[in-house]
């Protein structure tokens, strides 16, 4: 039972923190003591936060490389960003709206998620990431050459261009190839952002703590013991992969509603959106979702506090980023870590003293 | 009828004969013996019974049905479990939460069920815990509940190895070389429990293992392999007093 | 006669890709790492080129030896610095993410030095194109060198290994390197040797890519990269005849794609057709299988 309260404490700790932040935010944003810059940056941090958690769900907790997860915030953007837009005037209510938006988006991921996973899952370690990798670059390719309209016959698609497809003068280009999709209704709040981070905490601590989460560790720690003992590996790969892909879908929800233009370039949904992710997840400690939280905060503010360095910040970035690797992970460091840790020291001064 | 019913099983890997027409017959309760020299095929008879390899040939019957190349998740199911030569645990995890991965498939909530906390994901959990302990208690574990079962010394995680497969109530249960790396000391604590949960579980077993004296000690039948082949077969004193065996495994 | 020169096109590009592949592959099947760096060092020899053949006033074979000199240096120096002190960490991410900050240190490096503008490039190339078929049909000079270089890469490569006593070394680390070392190789060296290979090579491709495609940017190197670790994977990562065949397979693929499908679509196509590959043999092309022991 103690290890149980151990767990329920350190689960409480972790709301606790996000909650408390939130509150320091509103205060400063009252006061005015929030510049714009810092201010605009609000929602995304509230994307990368939770594209972090349910990265870890794959990496940490399930134990796969996945370099894909962009694919699934691309998928979760697009797919509610056209469904707010042909609502827009239909739903009128925004709260409503974008409630319907979030669940069309992390279902539509989560069914990519699954699509995608039936066949990837059966690789392991690096050919499982490049194939991630690859669906994640293909999603982003293949949105950039949709074309969708609609007039009164309905809807029209072309992989070609808007011309083509051949709308009526009264007609609307909605998804318009790489320009995207602009005037999507910003629904998107900090506070909606910070709510989106509490679900998400809640699936993935519930569900890891649960049978499911226990199954699912057990293929992590040995593939071959897990299936000695009747876990059904597909079946709880797959959950974790799906339940991170729609929640990563559920991120490109809160994104889609924050931008007027909604463009999927390489910067946000390619392979370098996903490796950033990554470098959240790793830093903030692998199955770590706390750490994860605390990662994507730290890291996205970072390149922001060092304005004032202007164009040495992201040189600076990336020193930084190597030497807390190095830190964290080199087995020399570490050694060094636990010789001259804290607690050590406390511990010698007081066989000293007892001495 | 037989719990263990195995006819003509074989395997090549490659061109080389691993397992060659092996017949096995074991009844409910009994404690059966498999050794042999090294490379003599007992690890693999173990990954045929379990699915982790598919037979070539031949037939496995587990209290009359036919399990022979089904999946292993469906061979647990149908009753068969097991240990592994090199531990296997879920390392990363509690001592408790190894066996009740175990307990996975003989307690159910919903996957809604588990992440909302509903009533019976408390209800089921609670009995999972108990459950898993009293498993614990059995091998003298319940102490270590909330190590990380990688922070076991060697002779526990083999034990746990064992709660972990017991946890999933087969009718059969399958140790690979229990006493591998154990002091005599050890091993012969190892005996007894192995004694105790087939006397408290009524359970069957089988089990390799190259110490003889726990072998001759515990196991009521043998089956001595050689080159994939069945090279005597029966009760343990004839078996052990068999001068083919004698000169083949334990040498002149 | 379109089609024969749009497949030597892809021939060329698949060449390059072949040859940073080749580094992926090396450093892959040794150290068991993916070296998302290994992309930015194309960047760097690329600049390294244009500098000493604008600024230094070079002349080009001299500054293509330069260019491979010094990135043979960076990329031993961030073995050392960077990657070997994580080799034995407790998770293999550990240096794949410390990989992606030396990319981002490479890039912004070159971001602060040479600025964001891209930057016209001056072939290195004086072999003359070649006219076939009465004119309907050239090839252009750096397309002859580009394939004609990978060529001599491979053979030499495979000589290398085959022949050499570091060869072997290479070999016998990337299989075991416990047991390497106990046979009395020293395995640090050997590893630094792959990576100070691998980034020459890498010079190489950056000087062939920016000659067949004249322009260089400090992002230049990244999706070169990113395609030959595909072609590395797609060939079967840690075979240096795979990461050939990969490379000038999913360069060919990517030419015919643009060419014939659609030119928005042909990276699409590239990721699709490695994906099949890998559903159909999960360790690529020529990977060899791998059987967990139970």
């Amino acid at each position: 039972m103690k290890k149980i309260n151990k767990q329920t404490k350190s689960n409480i700790i972790t709301y606790g923190i996000v909650v408390v932040a939130f509150i320091i935010v509103q205060l400063l944003l009252s006061t005015g003591n929030l510049s714009s810059l810092m201010e605009g940056l609000l929602v995304p941090l509230c994307v990368y936060v939770i594209l972090a958690l349910s990265l870890n769900l794959v990496v940490g907790i399930l134990g796969e490389l996945s370099l894909g997860h962009a694919g699934f915030m691309c998928v979760g953007a697009f797919s509610s960003a056209f469904f707010s837009k042909c609502m827009e005037e239909i739903i009128t209510v925004s709260a409503v709206r974008f409630i319907l938006a979030l669940i069309l988006g992390a279902v539509a991921a989560g069914v990519f998620g699954i699509l995608i996973g039936i066949p990837v899952l059966r690789l392991r370690g690096d050919y499982l990431a490049i194939v991630t990798l690859a669906f994640g670059e293909i999603i982003k390719n293949l949105v950039n050459v949709l074309y969708i309209g609609k007039d009164a016959a309905g809807f029209h698609f072309s992989t070609k261009d808007s011309i083509s497809l051949n709308l009526q003068p009264e007609g609307e280009v909605i998804v318009n190839g790489p320009q995207g999709i602009t005037g999507t209704p910003q629904d998107s709040t900090f506070l909606i952002g910070v709510i989106l981070i509490i679900i998400t905490l809640f699936v993935i601590l519930n569900m890891v703590n649960s049978r499911d989460g226990r199954a699912i560790m057990a293929i992590r720690d040995n593939r071959i013991a897990a299936e000695s003992v009747g876990i059904n590996i597909t079946k709880y790969k797959l959950m974790a992969f799906s339940v991170s892909a729609a929640l990563a879908g559920a991120a490109g929800v809160l994104y889609a509603h924050n931008l007027s233009t909604l463009t999927a370039l390489p910067k946000n949904f390619g392979y370098n959106m996903s490796i950033m992710i990554l470098v959240f997840v790793v830093l903030g400690g692998i199955g770590n979702m706390r750490g994860s939280i605390i990662a994507a905060v730290i890291l996205t503010l970072l390149p922001e506090l060092l304005r004032g360095l202007s164009d040495y910040r992201m040189l600076i970035y990336a020193i930084v980023l190597i030497l807390m690797m190095l830190f964290n992970w080199a087995p020399k460091s570490l050694e060094w870590r636990e010789k001259h840790s804290l607690k050590r020291l406390i511990k010698k001064k007081k066989t000293a003293k007892e001495a | 009828m037989a719990l263990l019913d195995v006819k003509n099983l074989g395997i090549s890997f490659g061109g080389l004969r691993a397992v060659n027409a092996v017949d096995l017959s074991i009844e409910q309760g009994e404690l059966y013996g498999l050794i042999g020299p090294n490379g003599a095929g007992k690890t693999t008879i173990f990954n045929l019974l379990t699915g982790v390899y598919k037979p070539d040939e031949g037939i496995v019957k587990l209290d009359g049905t036919d399990i022979t190349g089904k999946r292993t998740i469906d061979i647990n199911k149908a009753g068969i479990a097991r240990t592994f030569q090199n531990i296997r645990l879920f390392k990363d995890m509690p001592v408790l939460d190894n066996v009740k991965a175990g307990l996975h498939n003989k307690h159910h909530y919903t996957t809604i069920e588990g992440i909302f906390r509903l009533p019976r994901y408390h209800r089921v959990e609670k009995e999972m815990n108990e459950k898993a302990m009293e498993l614990l208690e059995v091998f003298g574990l319940e102490k270590e509940a909330d190590y990380l079962a990688s922070n076991l010394p060697y002779g526990k995680q083999r034990k746990l190895e064992i709660a972990r497969a017991l946890a999933t109530e087969p009718k059969l249960i399958l140790l690979d070389e229990p006493a591998a790396g154990m002091n005599p000391n050890e091993t012969k604590e190892l005996m007894e429990t192995i004694q105790f949960v087939r006397e408290k579980f009524n359970m069957t077993i089988l089990l390799i293992e190259h110490d003889m004296k726990l072998v001759s000690g515990i196991c009521e039948k043998l089956t001595v392999l050689n080159f994939g082949e069945v090279l005597a077969q029966g009760n343990t004193s004839d078996v052990l007093n068999n001068p083919e065996v004698i000169t083949a495994y334990l040498g002149e | 006669m379109s089609f024969l020169s749009y497949l030597i096109n892809g021939i060329s590009l698949g060449s390059v890709y072949a040859i940073i592949a080749l580094g992926y592959t090396m450093v892959y099947g040794i150290a068991k790492m993916l070296n998302f760096a290994h992309g930015d060092v194309i960047m760097v020899g690329g600049y390294v080129v244009l500098i000493s053949s604008t600024s230094l006033g070079c002349p080009p074979l001299l500054g293509v030896l330069i260019a491979v000199i010094f990135c043979t240096v960076l990329g031993v120096v961030i073995e050392r610095v960077a990657y070997r002190p994580l080799r034995n960490a407790s998770s293999s991410l550990a240096v794949l993410i410390t990989a992606i900050g030396v990319s981002y240190l490479l890039q912004n490096l070159a971001l602060l030095i040479f600025g964001a503008n891209t930057k016209s490039f001056h072939s290195v190339v004086t072999v003359p194109a070649i006219t076939l078929a009465d004119g309907k049909m050239t090839i252009s000079g750096e397309t002859i060198v580009t394939i004609l270089s990978c060529i001599v890469i491979m053979v030499v490569l495979t000589l290398f290994i085959n022949r050499t006593k570091a060869g072997q070394a290479m070999l016998a680390v990337s299989e075991d390197k416990g047991a390497a070392q106990l046979m009395g190789i020293n395995v640090n060296r050997t590893i630094g040797l792959t990576f100070a290979i691998g980034s020459g090579l890498a010079a190489i491709a950056g000087v062939l890519l920016c000659s067949a495609y004249p322009s260089l940017n400090p992002y230049t190197g990244s999706m070169p990269g990113i395609k030959a670790f595909v072609a590395a994977v797609f060939g079967g990562i840690g075979s240096i005849p795979g990461a050939m065949i990969g490379g000038i397979l999913l360069g060919v693929i990517e030419i015919l794609g643009k060419a014939y499908i659609s030119s928005q679509l042909a990276d699409a196509i590239v990721f699709a057709v490695l994906i099949i590959v890998l559903l159909v043999k999960p360790t690529g092309i020529l990977g060899k299988k791998i059987q967990e022991k139970v």
